[in-house]
Parts: C-alpha cells; sequence; structure tokens
C-alpha cells in the first residue's frame, strides 16, 4: 500500500493537485504526510486545511427522509384546539395573509381540522407522540425532537431541493456530496455516499436524481443509488458466465495493457484508470456481502419486521443503511415516498406509519446495541408540513391537509444531539411561538455535528464561494448535547 | 488551521484519484513557501496581477455590491481608492506611488489580526508575501487602474515572430510558441499518423475512423494528406452532430418538464435544427440571432422560429398546486442565465438578487436584460400532469408539408402534426421591476429592456428594446464578449481547457486568459471572416500546436504541468456520448440515422420506476428495440428526474442548467460500465462475430478487432498480452471451465449459431478487454 501511494504520487504533481481540489478536501488527509504549501496562497485552500474543523460528534449520517411531507399535527405537534375547533374557519389573525399554493389559494373556507388520532406522552420529556407511532414512541428518549422547523418553500420540488442542497432552485451540491468533500470516505471498497429508494402506498411525489447529485463538485462525491434488483450498484455485477476468478484474469491483462500505455505517455490518469478498475473489483465483492440479508439474526429480523426481507421496502432500506453506515458510508440517504395526503389523510397516514415505525425506531435500538448511536446521527423527517385547515371536504372523522412551510415536525438521535422536545407552535400549530429553526440552521447544526463549520466548507464556483447554507444558518447550540 | 509542522491527521478516502491526488504532497517537500517561482514582472498590471487578488480578498466588503459595502470604500474604481476615508480620517486606501502610506497595503501586510485585511472574520486568508509584494510594486508604480480586460473589444495584435519558424502551421502556432518560448518550452514532434487521425476523427465527428480512413491516411504520402482528412470529416455529417452535443449542454436540452412528474415533451425537433445548422455551416451570428429572436424576424420563416426552441428547453413545472407567476418568473430567470453564461460568459444570475459582488453589474442591470424575455406569451402554469401536451404555450406546428420543404433536416416518420416550444411576443408588453431579493412577488422599480452597459452600450438608436435588437447588440462587432466566448468553447473542445479556463466566467473572478493575444486574434479573425465556424474549427485542427503528440517528459511537467502552454498535444477521455459512440461504431452497430425522437436503449431495470410519482407516461422505461437500441448518444432519451446513468458516471450534463463545460473525472463506477454494460458486452459479441465469419488467424482477428477500437496496430507487447488471453480463454472454454452460450448470451442482436461457440467466446472476451484499455475511452 505505502509503495503504491508513493510511486503513483511519483506520477503526480502541485499544479495537478490543486486544479483537481474539488476530489475532496478530506481525501488530502490520507496518510501522515507532509502536505508543504499546498494551502500557502491564503485563499480557501487554507481555510479548507485541517478538517474537520474541529472534534466531530458524528461520524456518519443516515438521514430518513419522508417525501411528500408527513403530517406534524397528527403525529408529534398534538393541538387540542384544533379538536375543539374542528370545522370553524382559520382565523385571520392567525394566518395573517401568509400565501397559500394554488391547491388551497381560492378556497373560501379554511376550516380547521383536529386530528382523529389519540397522543399520549412518552419519555423524560414527555414528548407527545401519536398512537400511529408506537415503536418510535418507545424509543423516545433517543430522539431529540423539533417542532419548530421551517421554510419558504410551499412545493415538493423546491422544498426537496431546498433541504437536499441548501438552495430550492439549482444544480447545487447535495449535502450527502458536501460531507463526502469535506470529510471523504471511511473506507475504500464503498462510495462515501449512497441512496436508498422505497415507497408508500400514500399519495407520492417523486425523487430525482438532482437530490444527490456531487453538483460543481466532483463526480467521485456523487450519491451512488443502490437499487432493490438484482444490481444494487449500477452495473455491479459479473455477467452470469463470468466468475471472480475470471474476472481477475480479465483484469490482470488490462492492466498490463494499460501499463504499457503508461511507461509510454506518462500521462497520471492511466495510473490513476488502473486503480480505478482495482477499486471497482473490490466493490464487487464489498457490496454484495453487504446487501445480503440472509446472515442476519433471528434478533435483528425480528426487531425490524419481516418486511426488512424483503428487498426495496422501507425496512430493508433501514437495515441495509445500518449495515452500510456500520462499514464507514459517510452519508445514507434513504427516501419514502407517500406522504402527500391531500385527501383521505387518516387513511393514507396509516399505511405510512405502519411502513416506517418500527424501522426507523429498529434503527435507533440497533445502532445503540452496537454502541454506534453516539458517533450516527439520524435524521427522520419531510420537506415541509402540512395544514391545520382542511383541504377539500371536511366530515367528522376525514380530511386533507395541504402544504405547511411555515412550521413541521423533525426528529434527530444520536450523534451527540440532546434528546428532549425543542420549540414550540402556537396553540393553532399555524405559526412559531418559540425557537425557529430554519432549514439553514438545520444544516449548519448537521455539520456542526460532523465536526465541520458551515461558513468554512466552501467551493469556489464560477468565481463565488458557495456553501451548504448559502449565506445563512446559525448553529442552534441548544440542539447539542 | 493548518501550520508549519505540515503534518495531517490519518484518513482513508474512497477513490483512487483521490490517493493520487494526496500523493503528490509526498514528492513536494515543504520548501518553496509562498509559490516563490512566481516571477516579480517588471510591469504589474492592474488586470493580470491586482486585480484577481481584490477580486477574491476584497470587493466582497469594498466593491461594486452597494449593499455589502463597508466603510464607505470601494476598491473597484480608481476614484474612490484614491479618495480620503470616511472612517479613518486622514488616511487614504491607496496613495499612488506611495505604498507606505497607503492604508490598504498597511493592512495587508499587517501581522495584527484586529487591523489586517481581509478579516479573520470574512474567513477570506491573508494575501501570501507574493501577492503584497504586487501590492507595493504596483502602487509604487501609480497604482494605475484599468477596465476588466474582457469588457474592452479585442484588439487583433500582430502575429508574434518565432526563432524556431519552421514549426508554425498557421497564425494560432505563432502565438502558442511565442509563449513557450517565454517560458522555456518547445513543442512535441508531430502525432503518429494513427493517433493523429484519431483525435481528429473525434474531435470532429464524435466517431472513431474506419479501417478504410486508417489504411488511407496511412498511405496518402502527399504534402496535404491530412487537410484531406480534415475536409472530408467535416463534410461528414456527424460533424454536425458532434458540434451539436456541447450546444446541448448550454441550451440544456431534454425530453421531458424535469420538476417531480417530469412528463415527456417534444423539443428535439429544435435539437435536429442545431445539428443542420452546424452541418451547414450557418454563421454564428445568425446561429445566435435566430435562437435569441428568430420569432421577430422580419418575415420569419418556420426555420427560424424553431430556432427559438433554444429558449424553451429548461425545464417546466406540472406540479398541483405552484403559484403560476413564481414559476412564469422562474423561467425567465433561467432564460436570463443561459444567456449569460452560455452566450455571454458572464455570471450576471449573481445579480438577481443583489448587485453583482464583483462585476460592474447591478441588479438593475439584470432585470432589464431579464426584461428582453420577459414579454413572452407564455404562462407560469397550463395544468398538471394530467393535462400534459407534447410542448406549451407559444408553441409552433410542424405540418408534414413543412417536414418535405424547408424543414426536411427533421427526421419523423409519423403524419400526425408535430408541436415544438418555441418564442413568441405579447401585444403589449409587460411591465418588468426590479424584484426585491430576487423573490417573484416583490416588484419595486420599473425597469426598461437594456443589455449590461459595462459590456457595450445599449444604443437605442440602433437596438430596439426587445429580443431582436437584444440579437443585434449581441453580434455587434464592438460587443466584447460574443466571440471571444464562443472561440473559447470551441478551443475547449477542441484542446480540452479553455484559453480562458473559467469557461463560463469572464468576470472578474474568472480566470485571465492563458494567451490574451490569441484568444482576441482567433475572435476577430472569426468575426472578420463571417463568424465561420467551421472555419474556425479547420483552423485549430490543422495547427501543429494541436497535431503535436502528446508525450510529456517530466521537464515539460515540472514547468508546465497541467499543459496550459500546450508544449505537448491534448491527451483527453472521451466524453460520455461519445464513449458509447466509440464502442457501437467499432463493432458496427451503430445506426447512423440523424435525428428524431429520442430512443431508449437499454438500461438497468427499476431506475425510472423507482423515482417515479407513477403519474406521466414516463413513469416506466419501455426500452426499444431493434435499431433504436444502436443509435449515437447524443439519442439517447434524457428524462431530467432520471438522467441515463451510463452519461452521467462519465460526467455527461444532466440538463438540469445551461452547462459549458464539463468535469473530466476517472472512477471505479466507469470502470463497472466498460466491464458489464450490456452495451459494451453486446459489442463485444457482436464485433466477434463479424470477425469470426471472416477467414483468417485468431491473431489477424484479435489485431483487426484492436485497429477498430484502439484506432491504431497493436504493438508486439500489446499482442502477446492479447494473444495470451485469448489461448488461455479458449482452452477455459474447450475444457468447459467456462461457459460459452452463457458468454455469448448478451443483447438482441442476432447470434450466429454457426460459428464455431468457443474460439467465438474467446474472442470476444479479448475484445472486452480491448474495449476495457484506457486507450480506447481516449483520444491519445
Amino acid at each position: 500500500m505505502e509503495k503504491e501511494i508513493l510511486e503513483h504520487g511519483l506520477n503526480y504533481n502541485r499544479r495537478k493537485f490543486l486544479s483537481r481540489l474539488s476530489l475532496g478536501i478530506g481525501s488530502m488527509a490520507l496518510g501522515s504526510l507532509l502536505i508543504p504549501d499546498l494551502f500557502s496562497s491564503g485563499s480557501e485552500e487554507t481555510i479548507m486545511a485541517g478538517l474537520p474543523h474541529f472534534a466531530p460528534k458524528a461520524k456518519r449520517i443516515i438521514y430518513l427522509f419522508q417525501n411528500g411531507a408527513p403530517s406534524q399535527l397528527d403525529l408529534f405537534d398534538y393541538k387540542p384546539k384544533l379538536q375543539e375547533m374542528h370545522g370553524q374557519d382559520l382565523p385571520a389573525s392567525i394566518r395573517m395573509g401568509q400565501r397559500l399554493t394554488g391547491m388551497t389559494a381560492d378556497q373560501t373556507h379554511f376550516p380547521l381540522a383536529g386530528t382523529v388520532f389519540k397522543f399520549g406522552e412518552y419519555g423524560r420529556a414527555r414528548a407527545q407522540i401519536s398512537e400511529l407511532l408506537p415503536y418510535t414512541a418507545g424509543v423516545a428518549d433517543d430522539l431529540c425532537i423539533i417542532k419548530t422547523i421551517w421554510t419558504e418553500a410551499i412545493n415538493h420540488d423546491p422544498a426537496l431541493t431546498f433541504f437536499q442542497t441548501g438552495a430550492q432552485v439549482g444544480n447545487r451540491p447535495s449535502m450527502g456530496a458536501w460531507l463526502s468533500y469535506g470529510l471523504g470516505s471511511e473506507n475504500k471498497n464503498l462510495p462515501a455516499f449512497c441512496v436508498l429508494l422505497s415507497k408508500g402506498k400514500g399519495n407520492g411525489q417523486g425523487v430525482y436524481s438532482k437530490l444527490w447529485s456531487n453538483g460543481f463538485l466532483d463526480s467521485i462525491h456523487q450519491g451512488v443509488q443502490f437499487s432493490s434488483g438484482e444490481n444494487p450498484v449500477l452495473y455491479l455485477n459479473n455477467p452470469d458466465a463470468i466468475d471472480k476468478a475470471d474476472r481477475r484474469k480479465m483484469l490482470d491483462k488490462i492492466a498490463e495493457l494499460n501499463t504499457a500505455s503508461y511507461q509510454q505517455f506518462g500521462d497520471p490518469e492511466i495510473n490513476t484508470k488502473i486503480q480505478q478498475y482495482e477499486m471497482a473489483f473490490r466493490m464487487q465483492t464489498a457490496v454484495p456481502e453487504i446487501t445480503d440479508m440472509s446472515k442476519e439474526p433471528e434478533s435483528i429480523i425480528k426487531l425490524y419486521g419481516p418486511d426488512c426481507l424483503v428487498p426495496g421496502t422501507y425496512a430493508a432500506n433501514c437495515l441495509l443503511a445500518r449495515k452500510l453506515s456500520e462499514n464507514g458510508v459517510r452519508f445514507v440517504q434513504l427516501y419514502h415516498q407517500g406522504w402527500d395526503a391531500h385527501g383521505d389523510l387518516p387513511g393514507q397516514i396509516k399505511g405510512q406509519c405502519k411502513d416506517v415505525d418500527q424501522a426507523s425506531a429498529a434503527l435507533i435500538t440497533d445502532l445503540k446495541q452496537r454502541g454506534l448511536l453516539d458517533e450516527t446521527l439520524v435524521i427522520w423527517g419531510g420537506e415541509f408540513g402540512r395544514t391545520n385547515y382542511c383541504q377539500g371536504k371536511l366530515t367528522l372523522d376525514n380530511y386533507g391537509r395541504d402544504h405547511h412551510p411555515r412550521c413541521f415536525t423533525v426528529w434527530m438521535a444520536g450523534g451527540g444531539v440532546k434528546p428532549g422536545v425543542y420549540g414550540e407552535t402556537d396553540e393553532f400549530g399555524y405559526n412559531i411561538a418559540s425557537n425557529p429553526v430554519h432549514v439553514h440552521d438545520f444544516h449548519a447544526t448537521i455539520l456542526n455535528q460532523m465536526g465541520l463549520d458551515h461558513e468554512k466548507l466552501t467551493f469556489r464556483h464560477l468565481g463565488r464561494r458557495y456553501r451548504l447554507t448559502d449565506v445563512a444558518g446559525k448553529v442552534i447550540k441548544d440542539l447539542i448535547a | 488551521m493548518f501550520n508549519s509542522d505540515c503534518f495531517f491527521r490519518s484518513r482513508l478516502l474512497w477513490i483512487g484519484a483521490g490517493f493520487s491526488a494526496l500523493l503528490l504532497a509526498a514528492t513536494v517537500g515543504c520548501n518553496n513557501k509562498n509559490g516563490s517561482a512566481e516571477s516579480m514582472p517588471d510591469v504589474v498590471s492592474y488586470n493580470f496581477n491586482i486585480r484577481p487578488i481584490l477580486s477574491d480578498k476584497c470587493f466582497a466588503c469594498h466593491g461594486p455590491d452597494a449593499n455589502k459595502r463597508q466603510a464607505h470604500l470601494r476598491l473597484d474604481i480608481a476614484e474612490s481608492a484614491y479618495a480620503p476615508l470616511t472612517e479613518t480620517k486622514g488616511a487614504y486606501a491607496i496613495v499612488p506611488g506611495k505604498p507606505e502610506q497607503s492604508e490598504l497595503f498597511k493592512r495587508i501586510s499587517s501581522q495584527d489580526p484586529t487591523y489586517q485585511m481581509p478579516t479573520p472574520e470574512s474567513h477570506l486568508g491573508l494575501l501570501n508575501e507574493h501577492e503584497v509584494a504586487l501590492f507595493k510594486k504596483w502602487i509604487k508604480q501609480g497604482a494605475k487602474y484599468e477596465r476588466h480586460w474582457a469588457f474592452i473589444a479585442p484588439k487583433k495584435a500582430p502575429v508574434p515572430k518565432v526563432k524556431d519558424e519552421k514549426w508554425p502551421k498557421n497564425e494560432l502556432d505563432n502565438f502558442i510558441m511565442a509563449k513557450m518560448e517565454q517560458k522555456g518550452l518547445s513543442p512535441n514532434e508531430e502525432a503518429d499518423k494513427e493517433r493523429l487521425l484519431k483525435r481528429v476523427s473525434f474531435d470532429l465527428t464524435g466517431l472513431p475512423p474506419s479501417i478504410q480512413m486508417m489504411d488511407d491516411f496511412l498511405n496518402d504520402k502527399s504534402p496535404n494528406a491530412y487537410e484531406k482528412v480534415v475536409d472530408r470529416l467535416m463534410q461528414n455529417t456527424a460533424y454536425g452532430e458532434k458540434m451539436a452535443q456541447h450546444w446541448l449542454d448550454v441550451a440544456r436540452y431534454s425530453d421531458s418538464y424535469g420538476y417531480q412528474d417530469d412528463n415527456i415533451r417534444s423539443q428535439w425537433p429544435w435539437r435536429d435544427w442545431v445539428i443542420h445548422a452546424f452541418n451547414e455551416n450557418l454563421p454564428y451570428d445568425k446561429f445566435l440571432t435566430w435562437q435569441i429572436a428568430g420569432d421577430m424576424l422580419p418575415d420569419a420563416n418556420k426555420e427560424q422560429i424553431l430556432a427559438t426552441g433554444f429558449f424553451r428547453n429548461h425545464k417546466y413545472t406540472e406540479e398541483g398546486g405552484v403559484i403560476p407567476e413564481e414559476y412564469r418568473i422562474e423561467y425567465i430567470l433561467d432564460k436570463t442565465k443561459t444567456y449569460g453564461k452560455g452566450i455571454m460568459g458572464i455570471t450576471i444570475e449573481c445579480a438577481q438578487c443583489h448587485d453583482h459582488k464583483y462585476d460592474p453589474f447591478s441588479q438593475k442591470d439584470y432585470y432589464e436584460l431579464f426584461a428582453f424575455f420577459n414579454n413572452t406569451k407564455e404562462k407560469g402554469y397550463e395544468g398538471d400532469v394530467s393535462t400534459s401536451k407534447p410542448a406549451k404555450n407559444p408553441l409552433m406546428q410542424i405540418t408534414q408539408e413543412d417536414r418535405q420543404k424547408l424543414l426536411s433536416f427533421i427526421n419523423y416518420k409519423d403524419t400526425n402534426a408535430l408541436t415544438v416550444s418555441v418564442m413568441g411576443e405579447l401585444d403589449t408588453a409587460r411591465k418588468t421591476y426590479i424584484l426585491k431579493r430576487g423573490v417573484y412577488d416583490a416588484p419595486s422599480v420599473e425597469v426598461q429592456p437594456t443589455a449590461v452597459a459595462a459590456i457595450m452600450k445599449y444604443d437605442t438608436t440602433k437596438f430596439q428594446r426587445n429580443r431582436l435588437g437584444l440579437a443585434e447588440w449581441t453580434i455587434d462587432r464592438n460587443n466584447p464578449l460574443t466571440a471571444r466566448v464562443f472561440v473559447n468553447q470551441m478551443w475547449q473542445e477542441v484542446f480540452g481547457r479553455g484559453l480562458v479556463k473559467t469557461t463560463g466566467d469572464f468576470g472578474m473572478q474568472g480566470e485571465l486568459p492563458s494567451h490574451p493575444e490569441l484568444l482576441d486574434w482567433l475572435a476577430i479573425d472569426f468575426m472578420e471572416h463571417g463568424w465561420d465556424i467551421k472555419r474556425l474549427m479547420k483552423q485549430m485542427v490543422m495547427s501543429a500546436t494541436y497535431r503535436q503528440s502528446t508525450k510529456t517528459t517530466d521537464q515539460k511537467q515540472g514547468i508546465d504541468p497541467e499543459n496550459v502552454y500546450l508544449s505537448h498535444g491534448p491527451r483527453n477521455r472521451l466524453t460520455a456520448e461519445f464513449v458509447r459512440d466509440m464502442v457501437l461504431s467499432s463493432s458496427g452497430l451503430l445506426v447512423r440515422t440523424i435525428g428524431g425522437p429520442s430512443v431508449k436503449p437499454y438500461q438497468p431495470k427499476g431506475l425510472w420506476e423507482a423515482a417515479s410519482s407513477g403519474r406521466g407516461v414516463l413513469a416506466t422505461y419501455q426500452q426499444d428495440h431493434g435499431d433504436a437500441l444502436y443509435r449515437r448518444g447524443m439519442y439517447t432519451f434524457i428524462k431530467l428526474t432520471v438522467p441515463p446513468p451510463s452519461m452521467i458516471v462519465f460526467d455527461a450534463s444532466n440538463r438540469d442548467q445551461c452547462e459549458v463545460k464539463r468535469l473530466k473525472t476517472n472512477t471505479p463506477l466507469q470502470a463497472l460500465i466498460m466491464l458489464n454494460d450490456p452495451t459494451v458486452l453486446e459489442a463485444s459479441r457482436v464485433l466477434a462475430q463479424k470477425l469470426e465469419a471472416e477467414p483468417g488467424s485468431a491473431t489477424d482477428k484479435i489485431n483487426k478487432a484492436f485497429r477498430l477500437i484502439i484506432c491504431r496496430k497493436a504493438t508486439d507487447a500489446e499482442m502477446k498480452i492479447l494473444q495470451s488471453y485469448y489461448d488461455d480463454q479458449l482452452q477455459e472454454f474447450k475444457q468447459k471451465k467456462l461457459d460459452a452460450q452463457k458468454t455469448l448470451n448478451v443483447g438482441e442482436f442476432h447470434k450466429n449459431d454457426r460459428l464455431e461457440q468457443n474460439s467465438l467466446a474467446s474472442l470476444m472476451k479479448t475484445i472486452s478487454a480491448i474495449y476495457n484499455m484506457e486507450e480506447a475511452i481516449t483520444k491519445s
């Protein structure tokens, strides 16, 4: 290894190195090597040196994105006032003329809709959690429940893009790409940033690969989508007729040919190519081992629920996320679709909760029993919340809810965050009463847990230094243990 | 913070490229602290030495943005920099001739954190010793300001004289050689004929040369043999396809509407027009005029109107519940950005919410430019996916009659009418306002359509205040950017790196040109010769600079590791689409139909389905069959939310926005594609089948496959490696250790069972190995 590294180093040079800085600052930190004046120009590279910026609390993130926007009012933010005033109009003094989506802007009435679900109080913080989430309630003492997240976006695409990239529009790097860029990978067989998709039966909103894009960063920071089919990673599997030994044989020949080419041209890219083929070969062994659930003990299957053996389900993805994370994947991004209940919310949300409740809680329990929860930050939440008033026809026990960006609930666990309940919304659950957490603040806080100063993790592109938090955001200290 | 012990903590990284990056560090050593290799110029230039530092370190707080300006100090304008400081009485930021009395110099050279600039809180970092010394000398020499180079019209400098008069083949080479001589570099010999042919063939057509072409060129001993090849390649219709590829990135072309439901659209007739325009060699000034304002030309014909599809290629939302005006504004922002970045090479979009922080573009300038595009008839929202149509208003009908006459380049077999989104003006002009913070519902002051004065004055006696006026302003001979930006993009296409490296930013934060006189010479020459694109391309590929071999030496690497000064030929990986084209073409699978609706070749199962909302006709991937499986990469269907994965892995644009430059990465996912993508495996089988049916030995067949894929004859050493692999495989197949039938069972192209299956499979595997050579996807 040492030798390989040094030999390769001889083919490289400082300028080339600098020109490829987008490969990742974290990646530079390999080995106790002396890096002299790479950063002497006093530019951002100086600032970037010495990452992480301070001792991290968390090393890895698993983000359980609830795509489509779960209703905070039916899950975490209990408002008896809405039940009292069921069917009455949302007072104008509360709405304050705030903009609505095109789906309800033309409604003449905004009848309040109290939840039909029962709530209980759980854990030391006496967190209110709906009967729909019994398993989540069981791990309440590990959760840091933020009831006052807010965003400016009121439609799915921009809101989701905002959560993932720090901007509502544009082609910016995703959070996982930023972390891969800033901190590099903890392993040499797997990508630093993996993406897992699943779907519920509720009204769905699509996801798009832009959400795990590297943006203007080098494409090695792009999220690698794992699929539930036979090829977990694009073209990972050799064709049926080629086994490992046979593949090795071909790779050796290819390496011989490429080495000859290198000797003739001296282009360091040729050597890099040789190494990439070796990495591909290692992935071919490492990935199937991780995606193979057959060796999981009965206790684990029981913990996550039987769905975890069905590839492509949320439960299976949670278990896979744990395994990837355990093996050093920096950022695992899950998306579960189906939360967009504009109508028949009580019916739809039951199914969605059934999909995610047990496995989300199991992930926390599982990480904890492995001693990994302290260094793994788990995040659960959607792109915005849902309105306290009904969209469409309101009956005694049925309603729909439109998009609501002004306050909603997201929870975090592990990774050095402080368990408890943070922030209060008003009695209508429409506005924030205390302790708002904007998406930029949320990002700043997450980066902080990873040992990164959100103002210093920058990349210069087209004349501007970009950050995940754009030009805003502050670390919410009260969320940190 | 990084310090002198130069010690980094240990961490692993995933990718080999990262390793290599790191490693170089081991060789650099701890010397050379402040980049002392950089020499102090005799005369310090504001534009080339000082402004880049000011822009990077100072303008954020002391630049053009009035709202963010600190201490009322502005350093981008001489009179303000020379004026008495308002917050430090009796002091001046700059006293020309006297660095010691200049507050600016005192602060940038100070060690006191409470006094020094930039401040520690800015996170901008201090200036290094060399930079401080530059300031000192510049102030001493009178602190003379100059206008930004890119905003002054280019001047045609005399072609420089060079010592080695024999080397240059045209004027370009004199400029390149003069710089090389200054830097102590000398050019390489000409590349061998085979490699040169491969390089120029990909650069002009995106396809490898045929064996016939290789033989002809090798046998042609006439002095103009190379020129004949160049001319022939440019006459090939594949030239238009190759040239269009870059423009599709600029124009963010796609086959779907983007955003979450992401339904199908039909903008491809516009794409067919781009190919046609390049093949017809439509001059660049017309090419732009038609795209910017073809619909407004007197007696505009349908071809000119179709060209305006350029501004309709961006995403359109079909999400229920959006606020139409929010998205209508979003579409105008996109148009403005595309015009700025793709055509003007400026980052005008930075002035959407506030005055530009570095360039002299105010927020008012931004909305004045925006106003040109704000008068279209289009709506912010035409309904959700359930009512989706293949084009949005305003649209143009393309009838069968059109396709038989003026628009005969549109490849459409169906008799149904086609529609395509184009530009169209409102009868009564829509008012445009500056939007506070760039927000759609916060209009403030009304503005009139005007192009950015800092680039070139918008003379309303000459230019109307509409898109047609903007088009004329854009192609005006005195516009300092249009020609420079385009020749730079083409230079990047040919040499892999622009003369201005930041292709999309010619502003103050952009990189300075490596060869400013050459860039200007090329730009003016281009305009003087009628904006003739084919002529420009020919100039570049005919140069001695281009024809050099790519070999590099330690000496060259030491002086110029990035090959900025071009002392050897460009060695670049094929771009994503051409990787596919190479595979299909060399195997004989390629179907050379031009244009038409995009196609859906092999793709791993479930990718569209997993990400889809389930709505719209693109919720599931319906793979095509037959010829549609073997079309060029540029015709692969681009669904914006899930762009073709093999393309993205090879750094293709995701077409979300205007892009003028692609990244060039080298990753394990690329290796997996070349090893396991059924496209490559099928090509290996089909080529093996073809060769196996021909007479000759296995060695002959391997040799021929090698020539088809690598585009040169294999060396003895290479043949030895491949032959030994073939022999080994043949043994394994014969001994049934490997399964020939299974190996050959890939792809839908017909199989030839009459051939001997063991040798066929062995040849297929050998060909697959050749496809995985680094050189296969490299122009060397």
